[in-house]
């Protein structure tokens, strides 16, 4: 079986810093899989380079078998992936219920139609209708983004990756800035998609990284530090000193958060 | 000017939503009757005015044409031009030409030049839509002007520097008497620029015209959806242009004349200053927009001994410090009041 993601010796350079260095990495299809590190750890670079954002200084990156490395941000979504962005990237200028419906239309096809109105293609407000109501948006749709909330905001990036129906989805913080109910619905969400779907989340909150993630790769310095199923990294001592320093594991995997 | 378009597009756009294609059925029926009655009023007018009043109105038509081509372009897609006037001026050419050299069949100039205009518009924004910001503005711009100094240069095509003369009167019919009143001529030029308008607002209302709107507010982001960026840009470049030569044909049926004056930067910068006070992306404030530049070049401008421009400098400063987002902007603050797109 081939992995839906691999990466291969990827290393990215700014300047003298690498931000990501010789990573390999695979993921199975259909993994929950979580991305966790310090902040400045590369993460997000990770992501970007993953999502075709940024070009890797060398490696190689394959998505279901295929060599995407020269491929754009553009070919890997429609080859199926998508990705929300740490810092919400969305269309402030446009109602809630457009952000998600440029994302449908582009998935059935019709980004470029001129044949009818926007409002009347066939398809595409059901697929709003179903990913406003998953992200708890629902009665915003017609407000102007500008209107919404940080934790909103931070709900609609993920309804906008939805409604691209990705087989791979990359969350980069999806949570932070959410609330403690919204955070519990996004886990629910993403508890709630189809088998089929391999997700990979970039989390802080650690009590949604073990609730959703069965395997966890660490990132420090910008280099893979572990990567293994969720109990060998809790048992795990670098990684607790890459994430604490010197202070206690206790205070990191505490028994309150999480399993 | 140049740099408030350039530089402030985007964060002036965000600041105020833009219904565009999400808008709810609530508040359309009545703008349905206004304009009908507008329409209908336009109609109306060469019974009522002089012929130098069906003339005038004839102008503002084909320009505001032209306004509403560039707010597509501008403030539907982001994409600040500067040479708007090239694909205008190419379509009155090509129209004059076509009217000289062929038919005086005003349907065939009229595609002839909407064809040229988007050819044109193809040709050039192979590149031009591949660059952003400063870039855009000075690549539309330095291409309009080539464009000029061709017309200025290619004497035996153009006219050169006299302009292209001896343009006859339209016909609209096969076989039909040439259109030499004022009126009827008044009202083809309403008739193709009503259609117009019409499928402006259709592109724009459409889920291309959605994509547009993504493009510029967030193009990276687009792309990460899987648009082709390039693609929604290139096409509503050349959906511009085809309608800015199409208002190019206007200009020539009404003026019987064409100079390479009608390419240059004044035309450009004239549309653009339409758009700006229409309110950008409003696409129906940019005919109240164009109707106010024309009046006060050609009535007000007149009357004070060839200041028009002045007076239009004057203008555009009051509307920029009074009403940042134009005509268009008045009535947001209405609230619960949906915007027209
Ligand atoms: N475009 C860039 N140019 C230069 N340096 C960059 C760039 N992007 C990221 N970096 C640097 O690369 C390192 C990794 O950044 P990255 O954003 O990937 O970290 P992260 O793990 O996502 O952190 P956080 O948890 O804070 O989001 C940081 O030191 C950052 O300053
Ligand atoms: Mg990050």
């Amino acid at each position: 079986m081939t992995a839906v993601l691999s990466c291969t010796n990827v290393t990215k350079q700014f300047g003298s810093l690498k931000a990501v260095e010789d990573v390999t990495l695979s993921i199975e299809k259909g993994a929950r899989h979580a991305l966790i590190g310090p902040n400045g750890a590369g993460k997000s670079t990770l992501f970007n380079l993953v999502a075709g954002t940024l070009r890797p200084t060398s490696g190689a990156i394959m998505l279901d078998g295929v060599d995407v490395t020269r491929r754009s941000a553009a070919w890997r979504s429609r080859a199926g992936l998508a990705k929300t962005f740490q810092h919400s990237s969305l269309f402030l200028s446009l109602p809630v219920a457009d952000n998600v419906a440029m994302a449908a239309q582009r998935t059935s096809g019709q980004g470029m139609s001129l044949r009818r109105p926007a409002h009347r293609l066939p398809g595409v407000d059901d697929v709003v209708a179903e990913c406003l109501a998953a992200t708890g948006l629902s009665g915003r749709a017609s407000r102007p983004v500008s209107d919404l909330s940080h934790g909103e905001r931070r709900q609609l990036e993920v309804a906008v990756a939805l409604a691209t129906r990705p087989q791979l989805l990359l969350l980069d913080e999806p949570t932070a800035g959410m609330s403690a109910a919204e955070s519990g619905r996004f886990a629910e969400l993403i508890e709630s998609l189809p088998g089929d779907v391999t997700v990979l989340i970039i989390e802080h909150d650690l009590e949604v990284v073990f609730r959703l993630a069965e395997r966890i790769s660490v990132l420090h310095l910008g280099r893979l530090l572990a990567d293994d199923d969720r109990e060998s990294i809790r048992q795990n001592e670098q990684v607790q000193r890459a994430y604490l320093g010197d202070a206690r594991p206790e205070d990191l995997f505490h028994p309150a958060a999480g399993l | 000017m140049t740099s408030d378009l350039g530089t402030s597009s985007r964060t002036d756009q965000a600041a105020r939503p833009d219904t565009g294609p999400a808008r709810g059925r609530a508040g359309r029926a009545p703008r349905l009757v206004l304009a009908a009655a507008l329409l209908l009023a336009l109609v109306a007018v060469p019974f009522v005015v002089p012929s130098d009043a069906a003339n005038l109105l004839s102008r503002i038509l084909a320009f505001a044409l032209l306004a509403v081509s560039l707010d597509l372009l501008v403030g539907v897609g982001g994409m600040p031009s500067l040479g708007h006037a090239a694909p205008f001026g190419v379509g009155a050419y090509v129209a004059g030409i076509t009217a000289k050299e062929l038919t005086a069949l005003a349907p065939v100039q009229l595609v002839a030049a909407a064809v040229a205009g988007a050819v044109f518009s193809a040709l050039v924004g192979w590149l031009i839509v591949r660059v952003r910001g400063t870039y855009f503005l000075m690549l539309t711009l330095a291409v309009a002007e080539l464009a000029r100094t061709a017309a200025d240069q290619w004497d035996q095509v153009t006219g050169g520097s006299n302009g292209l003369v001896g343009i006859p009167a339209i016909q609209v019919v096969p076989g039909g008497g040439p259109l030499l009143l004022a009126g009827f001529r008044y009202w083809y030029v309403l008739a193709v620029a009503a259609l117009g308008f019409g499928l402006i607002v259709a592109i724009s209302r459409s889920a291309f015209g959605r994509s547009l709107r993504g493009i510029r507010d967030n193009e990276d982001r687009m792309a990460s959806l899987g648009y082709s960026t390039f693609r929604v840009k290139f096409t509503a470049f050349v959906l511009a242009g085809a309608f800015a030569g199409a208002a190019g044909s206007l200009w020539t049926v009404q003026s019987r004349f064409v100079s390479p004056a009608d390419l240059g930067f004044n035309v450009s910068a004239m549309a653009l200053l339409a758009v700006v006070i229409g309110g950008r992306g409003r696409l129906w404030g940019a005919i109240l927009g164009a109707a106010l530049v024309i009046f006060i070049r050609d009535e007000v401008g007149a009357q004070l001994g060839g200041r028009g421009p002045l007076l239009l400098g004057i203008t555009f400063i009051a509307v920029v410090y009074l009403l940042p987002r134009g005509f268009a902007g008045l009535r947001l603050h209405r609230p619960g009041r949906k915007d027209p797109a």
